[in-house]
């Protein structure tokens, strides 16, 4: 006998989680079954749909979905179901995220960039780019890999419509260096330390630095639970529009994100089993009858109507590189590959590589296709970056490709258990 | 390249584990005990870091490998499956090994809690006076002192009869065959029960219900000889007494594991060592068909048995409520959420889940004068979510778990595997399990 569920879900980053609530709010009962811990700590929490093209920054992602290569995963969907995919997150999202549905909002981040976003936590909101009121932006001395006086001199330098000043605080009760995550629990708590709670030491260590500008940007570690108060009572202490600004992973935004979609997938009745690895797959006549699971060497069998494969790409372990060819490890769906490997790279460090477009091909219900043009299993639907076709890191796409592919797989896979 | 130094016994190749690394930090982010003590560096240097720091050359161990706890929260987080625990295992038994002093206060501590079976086979003896002595004022002050055991526990109170005496009173395997026949059709499949040292002591109730339960389910249960299963004495650097003690459980489940015969954990600690730590580090015969073949009691028959819809169509006659923590040694083995999702089809029981907080006592780690603060920081957020929670009993699998959450909140706590089976109606009755008939 196995764990028997309508809809199994193998991979639990945003591409699953997003196909797990689509396909829950569509009726079905739902498992996902996942290898590790959420990987949507490491995300920066922004949630692209599209930011660049050819390197070109984009004004409207919808529109721009039109220039899209014919095999990108948007074009597949079209334009009407990655809006409607969006909108539908926005509901879950709720109050925590902000963005223009037709704009690209520019978020300054930590490392002195400025990124191109469709949705961006509402703590992010007082330090867009397009914004020109005077900017100070902090950073702790004893916080590493966060530097507010360099970021500040690159947004400068980028030419930014808003002066921009940075400044180093030291906090008396910081004895030695703290990691992002952990002062963000320090503050959640607001823990009193060197006689002060946490939050008072904060608003009076930034006031000495303060020099009246309009609004204040500090790296995104302002408590995982309820950083709207935290900002909300330093803007008031400070008399400032205080904001977030966005890091490396691992990142607190990221965490935030996970622990909402975890919240909505625990609400929506959906069963979540982490740290085990799908390894087998057992097929007849086309589709797919169940998989196993291993888990510190014992292996426990999982059967349901539908699967969607939502194992991420090269990074995720979803697709793997090995000398000679890329390939899908778990169902064995075909990814197509330039036949010699020199071809992976482009000439140039900053070309078109070919690498990171590497991924299964779906038809429009989402199941990946063979060469030939046949679903490899009718009953399996692929969601995220698993999926070929897009440069996501280069063209921002990241999330939207993983809510809207994932939106419709979950969706596509409820409707089958009916039929 | 030959490492000059002493290795611990069956060290295997790590290299190929710490390649993946790409420094990303996520483990350090999940780390309880960095979060709490300024001291200790985190999973990503005592993992891949230290560990190519001291390849192929005489470079000490960093002290600090012993203030990690062995949660194991580390491993669940990476996302390249760097196999962070096995690295800081097997560090922590080269320090033992080679740098500290065995007459040195904390080894003969460590020593000490690590071989809790034996002090507690001794006092299992005389129950009732161990548990008048244990908890003697001077002898704990003199242990917190002398030895820096905290004098802020309660030590566990020992059973009046042991698990394996109640067994042995009851007819052992023979008359476990007789009842589970009573509910199988044929001969009745036989399992092997790992009872650990938790059960067979302290917690008898669980391995009760544990024979209750299978025996309902038609299968006849076997307790083969056994010793630790390790967890304590990985978490103290003591790698030569695990697998002395892992030899030992090998040798009595010699038949379990030629018939192929499941083996079942009532502790998700005893498990992860035998499915996963022991293979890791130990190359002997037998013990990866007892890894492969060990698995979480409720677990085997949830996958094995109708216990899902058996437990959905249970009527029982009060109702309960529930604060679960899910120990973190159930996370790498896809247990954290089992008992919460397997209870939440019975009508009248509620379970909350108090959040993916560490109860911060990891065995033998809270036991250490100078981690109990730490160990009573990372339990924090547990109490306080405990506290807020309806209801004022807890559930947890893992018995140090319990002890923390008993000690933090003052709540009675249970086991899942109890809970079943008095939901199913095989549990406790009068003093003795009474076996209801397999309906249908
Ligand atoms: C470092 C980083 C930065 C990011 N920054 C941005 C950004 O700036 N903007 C943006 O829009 N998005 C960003 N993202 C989000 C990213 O774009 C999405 O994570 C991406 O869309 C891929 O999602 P996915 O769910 O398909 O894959 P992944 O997130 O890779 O998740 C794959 C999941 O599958 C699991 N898995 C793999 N194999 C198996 C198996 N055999 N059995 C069971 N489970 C398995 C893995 O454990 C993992 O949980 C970032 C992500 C990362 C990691
Ligand atoms: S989480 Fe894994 S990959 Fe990241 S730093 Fe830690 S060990 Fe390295
Ligand atoms: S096992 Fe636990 S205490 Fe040790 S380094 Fe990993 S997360 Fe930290």
């Amino acid at each position: 006998m196995a764990i028997e569920d309508d809809v199994l879900v193998i991979g639990g980053g945003l591409a699953g989680m997003t196909a797990a609530l689509a396909a829950a709010a569509a009726g079905s009962s739902v498992r996902v079954v996942s290898k590790a811990e959420s990987s949507l700590g490491h995300a920066s929490g922004l949630l692209d749909v599209l930011g660049r093209i050819d390197g070109e920054l984009v004004s409207d992602p919808y529109r721009a979905i039109a220039r899209v290569d014919t095999d990108h995963p948007y074009a597949m969907l079209g334009t009407d179901r990655v809006r409607q995919a969006m909108d539908w997150f926005d509901g879950i999202l709720g109050d925590a995220y902000t963005g223009d549905s037709h704009t690209n909002a520019l978020v300054p981040t930590i490392a002195g960039t400025v990124t191109p976003t469709a949705r961006y936590p509402r703590t992010m909101a007082a330090g867009l780019a397009s914004d020109d009121r005077s900017t100070l932006l902090v950073d702790i001395d004893r916080m590493p890999a966060v530097d507010a006086p360099l970021a500040a001199a690159r947004l400068e330098a980028a030419g930014v419509p808003f002066s921009v000043r940075g400044a180093s605080i030291t906090m008396p009760g910081l004895a030695t260096d703290i990691t992002r995550s952990h002062f963000a629990r320090l503050v959640d708590r607001n823990e009193t330390i060197a006689d002060e709670p946490i939050r008072d030491q904060l608003a009076a260590a930034i006031a000495s630095v303060h020099d009246g500008e309009a609004r204040i940007g500090f790296p995104a570690v302002l408590g995982l639970e309820q950083p709207a108060v935290v900002i909300d009572y330093l803007s008031a202490a400070l008399d400032a529009d205080v904001f977030e600004l966005p890091t490396d992973p691992p990142s607190v935004p990221g965490e935030r994100l996970t622990r909402l979609l975890e919240a909505a997938l625990d609400d929506a009745g959906v069963r979540m089993t982490a740290g085990v690895p799908i390894v087998d797959v057992n097929a007849a006549d086309g589709r797919v009858r169940d998989v196993r699971g291993t888990h510190a060497n014992t292996s426990v069998p999982y059967r349901a109507d539908q699967y969607i494969l939502a194992t991420g790409g090269l990074v995720g372990g979803g697709v793997v590189a090995d000398r000679s060819t890329v390939h899908e490890p778990l169902f064995g769906c075909h990814v197509s590959q330039p036949a010699d490997r020199a071809d992976w790279y482009a000439d140039t460090p900053a070309g078109p590589h070919a690498f990171p477009r590497f991924g299964v091909h779906t038809d429009h219900e989402m199941r990946p296709l063979e060469a030939d043009g046949m679903p490899t299993f009718v009953n399996l639907r692929a969601a995220g970056a698993v999926i070929g076709g897009a440069d996501f890191p280069a063209q921002h796409a990241g999330s939207g490709i993983s809510i809207a592919t994932g939106w419709h797989a979950g969706r596509r896979a409820a409707e089958a258990i009916d039929r | 390249m030959t490492d000059p130094r002493e290795q611990p016994p069956g060290n295997r190749d790590l290299r190929p584990g710490t390649d993946p690394c790409y420094k990303c930090g996520t483990c350090d982010a999940s780390c309880p005990v960095a979060d709490v003590d300024e001291d200790f560096p985190g999973p990503k240097f005592q993992g891949p870091e230290q560990w190519r720091l001291t390849r192929g050359s005489d470079r000490d161990v960093d002290p600090s490998i012993m203030a990690c706890s062995n949660c194991m929260r580390c491993d669940g987080a990476c996302p390249a499956s760097v196999p962070l625990s096995q690295l800081h295992n097997t560090a922590r038994g080269q320090y033992v090994t080679n740098q500290q002093s065995a007459f040195s206060r904390p080894a003969i501590r460590n020593r000490l809690l690590a071989n809790y079976r034996r002090g507690a086979a001794l006092a299992a003896r005389f129950p009732r006076l161990a548990n008048a002595v244990a908890n003697n004022r001077l002898l704990r002050w003199a242990m917190d002192r002398g030895l820096g055991i905290t004098a802020d526990r309660e030590l566990p109170t020992f059973a009046t009869q042991t698990f394996r005496s109640w067994w042995e009173d009851r007819g052992g395997a023979d008359a476990s065959r007789e009842r589970a026949a009573r509910n199988c059709e044929d001969d009745p499949p036989v399992v092997a029960y790992f009872h650990g040292c938790y059960t067979n002591y302290h917690t008898v109730e669980v391995g009760k219900a544990l024979v209750g339960l299978y025996e309902s389910f038609g299968y006849a249960v076997t307790v083969p000889p056994q010793a630790c299963s390790g967890t304590p004495m990985f978490a103290n650097g003591r790698l030569d007494d695990a697998k002395r003690e892992h030899e030992r459980t090998l040798a009595g489940f010699r038949d379990a594991i030629a018939d192929g015969a499941p083996i079942l954990t009532s502790c998700t600690s005893c498990s992860m060592a035998l499915r996963q730590e022991h293979p890791e580090l130990f190359d002997l015969a037998g013990i990866d068909e007892l890894a492969g073949n060990t698995w979480d009691a409720l677990e085997y028959l949830r996958v094995h048995e109708d216990l899902a819809d058996r437990l959905a169509a249970a009527t029982p006659e009060e109702s309960s409520t529930y604060v679960y923590h899910a120990p973190c040694h159930a996370r790498n083995q896809g247990l954290a959420r089992q008992a919460r999702e397997l209870l939440a089809d019975v009508s009248g029981v509620t379970v909350t889940d108090v959040g993916d907080s560490c109860s911060g006592i990891s065995g033998t780690y809270g036991w250490k004068a100078e981690h109990y603060g730490h160990s009573m920081a990372i339990g924090e957020p547990m109490f306080e979510h405990m506290e807020t929670a309806p209801g004022d009993t807890g559930l947890t699998e893992c018995p140090t778990c319990a002890m923390q959450m008993e000690h933090g909140t003052g709540y009675e706590v249970e086991h899942p595997i109890v809970v079943v089976a008095d939901v199913l109606g095989c549990g406790l009755a009068d003093g003795a399990y009474e076996i209801t008939e397999r309906s249908g």
